[in-house]
């Protein structure tokens, strides 16, 4: 996988969520993505950057367009410093939450991307990464 | 702005979400909706979210909300508009809108309502004073 372009956004409050959403569209329509894969990705992109401000109190975002046998994708990593899962497996399952959502973020998110990787230590933090490839496969 | 303009129309109550919803204005919407239920005495809330790009679990969760609380205030509740992409993601995300009416546009929406809350049967039966149920019996 190559990177092309590579930018980076600090999140810290709700407010941040929607330029970062405009940035990942605009984004993703460089990159000549249907509007059916757009929304998917924007939407997953909407429950990481919920989980990064409510778990963590915000964090960092890197955003990239990568390509990988010809193809282009957009590639999001969400990184926080906040409490870290316990238990990733239970996180990923769907209507489990420790607040009081409906417990959608994660998995839901995990099938709206084509890739999607969850790293996490306990008092260290989180980092996601999801890969949206231009063809939605 | 930090507020969604909520339009009063006879008896229903009309929002146009005209804006990137971020958590704070979709709670902001939810509170002033179900008080503006309570101070009008509105039989309908019909929203329109056609220009909506993004509907993700919290977003989808407060529309649920808005329904459910309406309901037990005696009022219905129409989503109109959604956008094809927005309702292949929803359902990918594992949120299925239960409870929540929807109509393709605001002219379907609207007739929805009065059919849902029997105003125009109950105008009619004013003006011939008689029963419907007699028609079909």
């Amino acid at each position: 996988m190559i990177t092309m372009t590579k930018d980076t956004m600090q999140i810290v409050r709700e407010q941040d969520v929607v330029p970062f959403r405009n940035r990942v569209r605009e984004l993703s329509t460089k990159i000549g993505m249907s509007l059916v894969n757009q929304t998917k990705l924007i939407t997953a992109a909407s429950e990481l950057v919920r989980n990064m401000l409510k778990y963590a109190n915000g964090g960092k975002i890197t955003l990239e367009i990568v390509s990988k046998n010809g193809q282009n994708g957009v590639r999001l990593t969400f990184v926080d410093e906040g409490p870290g899962i316990e238990n990733i497996s239970q996180a990923m399952l769907d209507g489990f939450s420790t607040g009081k959502s409906l417990g959608l973020g994660l998995p839901g998110a995990k099938r709206l991307v084509n890739e999607f990787d969850i790293k996490s230590v306990v008092g260290t933090g989180t980092t996601v990464t999801v890969t949206h490839w231009k063809n939605g496969r | 702005m930090d507020r969604i303009p909520i339009l009063k129309m006879g008896p229903f109550l009309l929002v146009t979400i005209q804006v990137d919803l971020y958590d704070r204005l979709a709670l902001n919407l939810e509170n002033d909706l179900i008080s503006m239920v309570s101070k009008t005495g509105a039989r309908g809330v019909l929203i329109d979210i056609s220009a909506v790009n993004i509907v993700d679990s919290f977003m989808g969760r407060i529309l649920g909300n808005i329904a459910s609380m309406s309901r037990i205030m005696d009022a219905e509740t129409v989503v109109v508009g959604m956008q094809p992409a927005v309702a292949i993601t929803l359902v990918e995300l594992g949120l299925t809108l239960q409870g929540v009416h929807t109509a393709l546009n605001v002219e379907k929406g609207m007739d929805l309502l009065y059919d849902r809350t029997d105003l125009l049967t109950t105008q009619e039966d004013e003006d011939n004073g008689e029963d419907p149920d007699d028609y079909n019996d």
